[in-house]
């Protein structure tokens, strides 16, 4: 770690511009100021822990009753589980839904604000759409427990109109709509920024050349804003996947998700940190695939 | 905004052409109706802070006392002046470092960039649990007590990603020749660092300061896995008490972080939709 302290050479009076060579700061220091202090705070906090729960899945649990794997891999294989393996499915099946629903509600939106909106009021009216995501995610899902409670907001509205209460809070339905709600802001945002680059001149073509506005929507507008699509839908599975807070308030007692069950691991009645690492880890795994596709596929000026 | 189209007339053109086939009304009834979606939740919150009724869906008169009970609530004060204190020291620490890193990220080039790279902006992408259960068992495997600090520890890695991210954008846009000019006038590294660059940077920093301020103020899993059995968060405390029922005083609370997290979300919007104008002009 020995920096090197010798001055710098002199700069030549008339030189020309040149960008990276103009700092006199020698070849070390200027590197290790700048990316040394939060290098070595992500190598603490993040790398090293990250290897510490590698290390520590794959220390194998023992327990009266379990098999003994002395290959360590034992608590990979608890992950697959029936009852393991369910629960990833339901995280599989509402990360899927989400991102099927952010897309279908969110793509007009972000059609509607790059193609209709004056020029003027487009950052505005992204903002206003947007602007609900800063405030608590916590409250926002608390929210949807008051209306979508048996003798919530939604029910009393609906005895008004003379339609039957709906049971929903409790159910996946209240988890969909939590959750597509909540990444909703993010896949507009991707959206539109991919929308707003499309070629008009192109659409215009396409109805000159005879096309109906809908076959001019999906040969004309959909290929080209699919790195957006790719892009918003991949970032919406990868963070609905791991999230916590919407099946935990809206999902009642049968929603456990990946995430609660790691939770239940350490901090929960469970306490198996061995299997609760090995979950992270798939965890991880698995959303490490989704950016690997997202980097391939998506557009990353989107993101 | 100000940014005007690479080709104004072409724009106009193809305005005047597909206004009347592409501004079909459904495309506005579906909008509004997002927007509606959107701001539901809210609209909820705040009506039922100022519903005298503790339970009932229907309104039974104007009420102040939910936000009165909630400012005598110490639980609630604790747990918001604890909050305050991890998203301050979080936010002001990576402000320095990941200004720092970020700069450093555009300027060098060196063995593993791209990886240092992947690993600064990872904590955006994982899920937060795979964070906190990382620095739980790392904190446990070397036996550091958890507390306040061990939060804050665990923050800063996201909010130095979120503040990195914001000063690298803007500094894609900046001129490198004002502080190559500022070097050849004589200044030295440090004196152009703080002169020259750090200015044209404070947008982007201050946003970046702003938005990782509102996710701190936020977060509960990665707060609950590191906080120890002493200290409570707000997000904490507000999880704990959703659990256990619907409380009216928690819509007065939702209202009061709503109206500070959304005049934070202005001031970024403005403060970059400012520097951006200056860009233009």
């Amino acid at each position: 770690m020995a920096v090197s302290t010798r001055t710098p050479p002199p700069i030549p009076p008339n030189s020309p511009l040149k960008a990276e060579t103009v700092s006199p700061w020698s070849a070390w220091t200027g590197p290790l100021t700048l990316l040394g202090p939060s290098g070595l705070l992500l190598l603490l906090l993040l790398v090293i822990p990250t290897l510490v729960i590698f290390q520590l899945s794959l220390v194998p649990n023992i327990k009266p009753g379990d098999l003994v794997n002395p290959s360590g891999i034992g608590n990979y294989l608890r992950v697959f589980e029936p009852l393991n393996l369910q629960v990833m499915g339901r995280s599989l099946f509402f990360a899927t839904g989400t991102t099927i629903l952010c897309l279908l509600l969110g793509f007009p939106v972000a059609y509607w604000i790059a193609l209709n909106v004056s020029k003027k009021w487009r950052n505005l009216t992204l903002l206003g759409f947007v602007l609900p995501l800063w405030t608590s995610s916590l409250l926002r899902s608390y929210a949807w427990i008051t209306i979508l409670r048996p003798t919530g907001v939604l029910n009393s509205l609906l005895a008004l109109v003379g339609i039957p209460p709906l049971e929903l809070l409790n159910q996946s339905s209240a988890v969909l709509i939590g959750m597509a709600y909540s990444y909703l802001p993010y896949i507009v945002t991707i959206l539109y920024a991919s929308l707003e680059k499309l070629d008009r001149r192109l659409l215009e073509a396409s109805q000159d050349l005879g096309a109906n506005p809908v076959e001019t929507f999906w040969k004309v507008t959909v290929p080209q804003t699919m790195p957006g699509i790719a892009a918003g839908s991949l970032l919406v599975f990868i963070s609905s996947l791991g999230d916590f807070v919407d099946p935990e308030l809206l999902g009642g007692a049968s929603s456990m998700t990946a995430a609660r069950l790691i939770y239940n691991q350490f901090l929960g009645a469970t306490q198996n940190w061995g299997l609760g690492s090995a979950l992270s880890m798939v965890l991880i795994f698995a959303v490490s695939i989704g950016i690997a596709l997202l980097l391939k596929y998506g557009d990353r000026n989107a993101i | 905004m100000e940014k005007t189209a690479e080709n104004p007339q072409e724009e106009i053109q193809a305005d005047m052409y597909l206004k009347p086939k592409f501004k079909i009304s459904w495309q506005v009834i579906f909008a509004v109706l997002m927007f509606f979606y959107m701001y539901l939740p809210i609209l909820v919150l705040t009506f039922y802070s100022f519903n005298k009724s503790r339970f009932s869906a229907g309104w039974e008169g104007f009420t102040l006392d939910w936000y009165v009970k909630l400012f005598s609530d110490t639980r609630i004060l604790v747990a918001l002046r604890n909050s305050l204190t991890v998203a301050v020291c979080a936010v002001a620490i990576s402000a320095v470092l990941g200004t720092l890193m970020a700069v450093g990220l555009a300027r060098y080039r060196f063995p593993g960039k791209s990886l240092y790279q992947g690993v600064s902006y990872l904590p955006i992408i994982i899920p937060d649990i795979a964070t906190a259960v990382a620095t739980l068992v790392f904190l446990a495997a070397l036996a550091i007590p958890l507390s306040l600090w061990t939060i804050v520890a665990a923050h800063i890695v996201f909010c130095l990603a979120y503040i990195a991210l914001a000063v690298s954008t803007r500094l894609a846009d900046l001129n490198p020749y004002l502080e190559e000019a500022a070097l050849d006038l004589g200044a030295t590294p440090v004196e152009a660092f703080i002169q020259v660059l750090l200015p044209q940077l404070i947008p982007g920093i201050v946003s970046g300061c702003l938005l990782s301020f509102v996710l701190s103020m936020d977060d509960f899993l990665i707060a609950s896995f590191t906080a120890g059995s002493g200290t409570t968060t707000l997000p904490m405390e507000i999880f704990s008490r959703i659990r256990t029922g619907v409380k009216p005083d928690i819509n007065a609370l939702s209202v009061l972080l709503i109206v500070g997290s959304g005049g934070l979300a202005f001031l970024a919007e403005y403060l970059r939709g400012r520097g951006e104008q200056k860009r233009a002009h």
